[in-house]
């Protein structure tokens, strides 16, 4: 009782930062008070205060505004990376679940390469094959979260296929395509969308990396990561310019965690409900 | 019972698992139309297997047809195409199974799958297919008020109906495209005796209606007597003996069948042991020669463990597979 309670006060706060934060994202050219790249040089370093809520940075840019926007890269980034890995994952994972022998061994041999390299190296290495900038970074974030959708595509579908239900619409004459799309899909896509949930978080912070790296999103595009980056030089004199992007990074990786977990508790049928 | 055209007529399947089980042995079965038929046999005799057979989904591998003729209405199902078989499924011979809550997909409404196989065969437009499966859920009892009405129960999700509904939602869908063969399997095997007796009631009363030919599998003798007009009765992967209903409980001829009668409780022998058969079925890995059943027949003789018997009849629609029918007492 306790357990769930608290739990689910988290998953709320973390649906409530999560909507702010996407409702910030949308409106940011309303509610930002400066614009992002604007540099009020005679403003440099600028402490949290009336003028500038939360500071300004090294060429006296609005830090409030910068990171405003900052969480338009971070959710894009979020968005179409995961989008990118779900439609691979899925349909990797279902061909492979539906065929057996060496196409299912092909594809998962593919998938389990990239999956054997560490993510952030892998992305590093993508990148710099496609260029620098947002949309090769989504691209690269996509392709290598890929493989985690396949497997667990393929593990449900393979399960999901010996289902008696499966067996009855096969018995009543339905063809492949509709059993996968009536039966398979929508049973699996429960776990889908946890695992979307958690890559979510993971792509945003590997996006953040990129960026700190200057291997993502280019200045003076604003972004959390490279708001980091600025920062690292000026920790002791400014810290306001690394303390605030790295809360809204790791609340966002937080939020998107704890709603993960929440549903993966809710829909796995072994936690016994209280 | 007169004698009905045929609608199925099984002839000599033979069906193995790898590697070598022998699951049915040139199984014989003629199904006529408009007549509920009883497959009686212990599990692991073949029943499932065969009525898989005749739908078409044995998984094979593992599974072999090595020979044989499924004829459905002068077609031998053996030889379509995958395209064709598929047509025929659900449409032309459909399926109740035995466990209802699990044969629906949970993530679905209940209403909703019935009418996708409505439009699946018939390209039914969404409106007439709900007015078909409401019409589906009053010939199946559903539309009675103390359900909830049919409205009700064609937006609910499988969980949110109990196992006889379940099972009644199961029925109306296995005769949403009025197939002319219906196989239920075991359906009330997973019921409680009330709705037993209930799910019997409604199935014999929709064949009434609808003229169709139901394929009854079960291993319970009574649930048989109850509902067929005619009994084959299966062990290990052949038919022993098949009869009307009336002849198979008065007058049975195969030594199994005779036995498997006595083992019935009943209840004007109160306080005597019930008779048992010795043994077990035989392993589909490891068939006895000749007769199957000579390991544990009470009338055993030489030839018996040689030849396997075949099935002959003796008298009008009354067949039997043994060397010394009508000659046991």
């Amino acid at each position: 009782m306790k357990r769930s309670s608290v739990s689910s006060r988290l998953m709320l706060g973390a649906v409530i930062y999560l909507v702010i934060l996407g409702a910030a994202a949308i409106a940011a050219p309303v509610i930002s008070p400066y614009s992002p790249t604007d540099q009020h040089l005679e403003n440099r370093f600028a402490p949290p205060g009336h003028k500038y809520i939360l500071g300004t940075d090294n060429f006296g840019r609005d830090n409030f505004s910068r990171m405003i926007y900052g969480s338009r890269s971070a959710l894009l980034v979020g968005i179409v990376s995961v989008s990118i890995a779900v439609t691979i994952g899925i349909t990797v994972g279902i061909i492979a679940a539906l065929s057996t022998g060496i196409i299912d061994n092909i594809l998962m041999l593919l998938m389990d390469s990239v999956l054997s390299f560490p993510t952030i190296l892998l992305a590093i290495t993508v990148v710099s094959f496609l260029g620098y900038g947002l949309l090769q970074v989504m691209t690269a974030i996509g392709v290598i979260f890929s493989p985690v959708f396949a497997r667990l595509v393929r593990a449900e579908a393979l399960s999901i296929k010996t289902e008696e239900y499966v067996e009855a619409s096969r018995a009543m004459g339905s063809p492949a395509v509709k059993i996968v799309f009536l039966h398979i899909m929508p049973n699996l896509m429960g776990k889908v969308v946890v695992q979307a949930s958690i890559t979510f978080a993971l792509s945003i912070v590997i996006e953040a990396s990129l960026s700190y790296l200057g291997l993502g999103t280019q200045p003076p595009t604003p972004s959390w990561g490279l708001m980091l980056k600025d920062a690292r030089n000026y920790l002791v004199q400014a810290p306001w310019m690394s303390i605030y992007p790295g809360l809204a990074l790791a609340m966002t990786v937080l939020s998107f965690n704890i709603i993960g977990d929440t549903l993966s508790e809710k829909i796995n049928p072994r936690i016994v409900k209280k | 019972m007169g004698e009905g055209e045929i609608l199925l007529h099984i002839q000599d399947l033979d069906i193995t698992f790898e590697p070598g089980a022998h699951a049915v042995r040139f199984l014989e079965l003629d199904i006529r139309k408009s007549e509920i038929h009883g497959l009686v046999g212990e599990s692991g005799s073949g029943k499932s297997v065969t009525s898989t057979a005749v739908i078409g989904l044995l998984p094979s591998p593992p599974a072999k047809i090595s020979s044989g003729k499924i004829i459905f209405k002068g077609r031998d199902l053996l030889k379509l195409g995958k395209e064709e078989m598929r047509k025929i499924r659900g449409r032309e011979i459909a399926m109740v199974f035995q466990e209802p809550s699990k044969y629906f997909n949970p993530s679905m409404k209940v209403g909703e799958q019935i009418r996708e196989m409505l439009s699946l065969h018939f390209g039914m437009s969404r409106k007439s297919a709900v007015e078909r499966v409401l019409e589906l859920f009053n010939l199946t009892g559903l539309g009675k008020s103390n359900f909830g009405g049919g409205r009700r129960i064609l937006n609910s999700y499988p969980h949110e109906l109990s196992g006889g509904m379940k099972q009644r939602a199961m029925i109306a869908m296995g005769i949403a495209c009025s197939p002319s063969l219906l196989i239920a399997d075991e359906p009330t095997t997973a019921l409680d005796v009330t709705l037993q007796m209930q799910i019997l009631d409604l199935i014999h009363d929709l064949q009434n209606r609808l003229k169709m030919s139901i394929l009854f599998i079960s291993h319970d003798l009574n649930v048989v007597k109850h509902i067929a007009n005619r009994v084959s009765v299966i062990y290990a992967g052949k038919i022993v003996e098949s009869a009307a209903k009336g002849t198979i409980f008065k007058n049975p001829m195969h030594p199994y069948t005779k036995l498997l009668l006595l083992s019935i409780p009943d209840p004007e022998k109160r306080g005597t042991p019930l008779k048992t058969i010795p043994g077990t079925v035989p392993d589909a890995e490891s068939i006895p020669s000749g007769c199957a059943f000579h390991t544990r027949c009470p009338y055993v003789r030489k030839i018996c463990e040689k030849e396997i018997p075949a099935l002959k009849e003796y008298e009008n629609g009354h067949t039997t597979a043994c060397h010394f029918a009508g000659e046991t007492e």
